[in-house]
């Protein structure tokens, strides 16, 4: 298929880096002395412990199962016993704590016994419910919960293996590597989805995965061509573009949609999954083993750069050391260079959304330059993918102007990046971002605390108000009632009375003379 | 430290050293075609303009080395320098660095600030101040260096022959005395498209105005949308009436045309911001300039034009914000 290409707004091209890592192929790491599987692992929820301390557990065992319909389990990275339940910082710029399962490892590898899911016969909800089960997360790095994903209908599925970031090459070496389950699992997806057309978007400077991927279509495995035509699947080369591997941007330039920002891919009719993602689906259903592990790219300024079969819970210090950090490495970096973030501690464990730690030193990554006034030249416009004014919403983020900077669509901004290392002055832009959102969303929760707190109030006040009506109808009805009654009794006790007193004249009338008050 | 982790080798200071190398081939033709004198005036613009901005800064209690390495004080020196006449006395052009510098730029809160262009502003006040200097312009044919420095030493001016009539002001005069324009042409102030001699001066404008938009320094749309403001009203008269108005070309070629197309609307921090509104804005000052040359009483209406728009350039902004990707235009707030 000869399709045409589209071009996104904006964008930038920085050095690639790319040969760093990616020469070598994917490389195994050694058990470290201890995993410290997160419970919170996806972005929409987490999951809820099933195991106590001192449990023995086996690889790929569900040690936290789902919680809620947006949860996704957890799963033992490798047999050992359970040692602890409790805190560990997750891999967070903010180095917020989560609950976590530590597991010594028993050194065995002992897996728990498969159960495969064959896609063909068994139902949708099944094949669902087991992506959810298997702890199946977006592994771009959003960890979007894909279960959530999967049941979608859609029309056209893309498959994403841009991988757009400088440094990182985990999308790369498993496309050159494991194409197969790649396409397999991406048939998969197109089955339950019900996608017509697969799109595999693939930089074009990454001519290895395109060659590998597109035999790998070729060659698909009988199973996946029971779920899709193997000419419904199609390897598309991109331009290599920062940040074509962004959802809506890689969307643009494989079918020309521009989605508008209020929309989600899926109400133009797309999905999209990350190629890891794919290759996971299709360990999980075909082969039953869960998530227990993810590649992640390690590079900079280390000994040994390259790709890591990294199983989940291994302390990020651990990973790093078994590569060899050179002397010199200021900070590590979680993620790629324009997205990613310093991690504030090395004692964090790799996650299922961790593709990329990069050791870096002043060499490599020059501390950033002072910053001077805008003198809004509108590069950072121009670079803009989404087409905001960065310049305008740094205006407003500077005077804290946040109405103005939600006029200028602040929540719109991607933070991807690319005005920020285009300004010519410097200005860290992305941060007054950040800022400025933190702002407002700390400004609408106190609006909707003190909404709330109005509404109680107001409720309070409306329930005394009806409690007291309600009192004063009670109070008004009982008197009425008494009065009622006593009225009533007054009435019986006058009537009595009168006929007492009837009987009394009667007799008296009986035994002496009638009187004039009885005629009356 | 947060994201971005990587930036692009870019600075300010590049983009205002590009903006200066931009005008060395307009600097080369002054030299060539009027004399040495201009380099005179930039050197003096150029100290003042570094030395007032040091002041500015110190009283403002600001860092000094990193905003006047910048090069955005230079870039406004030589601007004066070269919109003033290269024969105004050494006073004339430190006061219209000063109104730029100090008036224009720090009083508003240094570069970025300025809702007025600090050249255009500064370029006012002295035509306000002294008519009579600014119109003083060196003749064409041979004005010798020594006299020229004599000049901007304020030397005495009562020497005949040094001044001569620019291209618009020999075409205003003749106009108004009802000349007609084909003879006004054929005087000896005017050469192939505007003022004999100056019309080089703005065609090396124009060589830096290309190198500009080839270092994407300038988009597009400012100078094209000067170039289509004046040339489009002036081609309108001069269609309707050829002897009254004079050609598209000959306002494009005359007086700080080039240079403000590609050197004074251009200045960012003054103009609008979106590429619809660059256009907008800086067409408008094409045809101000022309409607204040055609019946004003300035000499070149480009200043007055420039600050006019500076006024509206919020107003601009609003009206064209643009759309988001994937953002239908009417769907705009
Ligand atoms: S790139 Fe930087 S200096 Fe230029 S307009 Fe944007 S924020 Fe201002
Ligand atoms: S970080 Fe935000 S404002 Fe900057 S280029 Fe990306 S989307 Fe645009």
């Amino acid at each position: 298929m000869i399709s045409r290409l589209f071009s996104f707004r904006g964008g930038i091209k920085p050095d690639s880096h790319k040969t760093e890592s990616s020469e070598a192929s994917i490389r195994n790491v050694p058990l470290p002395s201890r995993l410290v599987v997160l419970l919170t692992q996806g972005s929409q929820g987490a999951a809820r412990t099933i195991v106590t301390v001192g449990d023995k557990v086996l690889k790929g065992q569900c040690i936290g199962e789902a919680e809620g319909v947006a949860g996704t389990a957890i799963h033992a990275p490798t047999s050992g016993t359970v040692t602890e339940i409790g805190p560990y910082p997750m891999a967070h710029p903010s180095g917020l704590a989560s609950p976590a399962i530590v597991i010594e490892p028993d050194g065995e590898e002992r897996w728990i016994t498969h159960e495969p899911l064959d896609p063909a016969t068994a139902s949708r909800e099944d094949l669902i419910l087991r992506i959810q089960a298997s702890g199946i997360v977006g592994m771009g790095g959003a960890t979007f919960p894909s279960h959530l994903k999967a049941d979608s209908e859609i029309e056209t599925l893309i498959i994403n293996g841009a991988e757009c970031e400088p440094w990182i090459t985990c999308d790369d070496r498993l496309m050159r590597e494991r194409a197969a389950h790649i396409v397999t699992g991406s048939a998969i997806l197109a089955h339950l989805t019900g996608a017509r057309q697969v799109l595999v978007g693939i930089e074009d400077n990454k001519p290895e995965a395109i060659a590998a991927m597109r035999t790998a279509i070729q060659d698909m495995e009988a199973v996946a061509r029971k779920c899709l035509d193997a000419d419904k699947m199609n390897v598309i080369a991109v331009p290599t573009l920062y940040p074509t591997g962004g959802e809506k941007q890689l969307v643009r330039v494989l079918t020309g949609i521009d989605v508008p920002p209020d929309k989600r891919i899926t109400d133009s009719g797309i999905q999209c999954f990350n190629v890891a993602t794919a290759h996971t689906v299709c360990r999980a259903l075909l082969h039953g083993e869960s998530m227990v592990s993810r590649i992640v790219t390690v590079t900079g300024s280390v000994e040994r750069p390259g790709n890591y079969e990294t199983p989940l819970g291994m302390p990020v210090a651990d990973l790093l050391a078994f590569c060899g950090v050179k002397p010199g490495t200021s900070r590590v970096l979680m993620g790629g260079p324009m997205m990613g973030f310093s991690l504030p501690s090395l004692d964090a464990p790799i996650a299922k959304g961790c593709n990329c730690l990069i050791a870096a030193s002043n060499e490599l990554f020059s501390p950033p330059p002072p910053e001077q006034p805008c003198i809004r030249c509108g590069n950072c416009a121009n670079s803009c993918p989404v087409g905001l004014q960065p310049f305008e919403l740094y205006w407003a983020s500077r005077a804290k102007n946040l109405d103005r900077a939600e006029h200028y669509h602040l929540f719109t901004c991607m933070e991807c990046g690319c005005c920020a290392y285009v300004c010519p002055a410097h200005i860290p832009l992305v941060d007054y971002f950040r800022f400025a959102k933190s702002e407002i969303r700390a400004r609408n929760e106190e609006r909707k605390t003190a909404e709330q707190a109005r509404t109680r109030f107001e409720f309070r006040s409306l329930r005394l108000e009806r409690e007291k009506t309600e009192k004063a109808a009670r109070l008004a009805a009982k008197a009425a009632e008494t009065r009622a009654k006593a009225a009533s009794e007054a009435d019986s006790a006058l009537i009595a009375a009168a006929v007492e007193q009837a009987k009394m004249q009667s007799s008296v009338q009986d035994k002496a003379a009638p009187s004039r008050d009885q005629q009356t | 430290m947060t994201s971005p982790h990587i930036r692009q080798p870019a600075s300010v200071q590049r983009v205002m050293m590009t903006v200066l190398a931009a005008l060395l081939p307009g600097i080369a033709a002054y030299v060539w075609q009027v004399g040495a004198g201009i380099l005179v005036n930039i050197a003096i613009a150029s100290v003042t303009a570094l030395a007032s901005e040091a002041l500015v800064l110190r009283l403002r209690k600001r860092a000094l080395w990193i905003t006047l390495s910048d090069g955005s004080a230079l870039v406004t020196a030589w601007l004066v320098a070269l919109i003033l006449p290269s024969i105004a006395p050494w006073w004339l052009t430190v006061i219209g660095v000063l109104v730029a510098i100090v008036g224009a730029k720090h009083l508003y809160g240094g570069i970025g600030q300025n809702p007025f262009n600090p050249a255009m502003a500064a370029y006012c006040a002295v035509i306000i101040a002294y008519p009579a200097l600014m119109s003083q312009w060196p003749h064409i044919d041979g004005l010798d260096f020594a006299t020229q420095l004599h000049l901007i030493l304020g030397g005495s001016r009562e020497i005949d022959g040094i001044t001569g009539a620019t291209a618009l002001d020999a075409m205003r005069t003749g106009l108004r005395n009802q000349v007609d324009i084909h003879t006004i042409l054929s005087s000896g102030t005017f050469g192939f498209a505007g003022g004999r001699g100056w019309e080089w001066i703005a065609a090396g404008y124009l060589v830096g105005g290309f190198f500009l938009l080839a270092r994407r320094v300038i988009t597009w749309h400012l100078p094209i949308g000067f170039i289509v403001g004046m040339g489009f009203t002036a081609g309108v008269a001069w269609l309707v009436a050829p002897d009254s108005f004079p050609s598209p070309l000959f306002h494009l070629a005359s007086g700080g045309a080039m240079l403000a197309a590609f050197f004074i609307v251009t200045d960012p921090v003054t103009g609008a911001s979106s590429p619809l509104g660059k256009f907008i804005f800086a067409a408008g000052v094409g045809v101000i300039a022309w409607i204040i040359r055609t019946f004003g009483m300035y000499p070149d209406g480009i200043a007055f034009a420039v600050l006019l728009m500076n006024i509206c350039v919020p107003l601009i902004n609003h009206a064209t914000q643009p759309a988001l990707v994937g953002q239908r235009k009417e769907a705009r707030p």
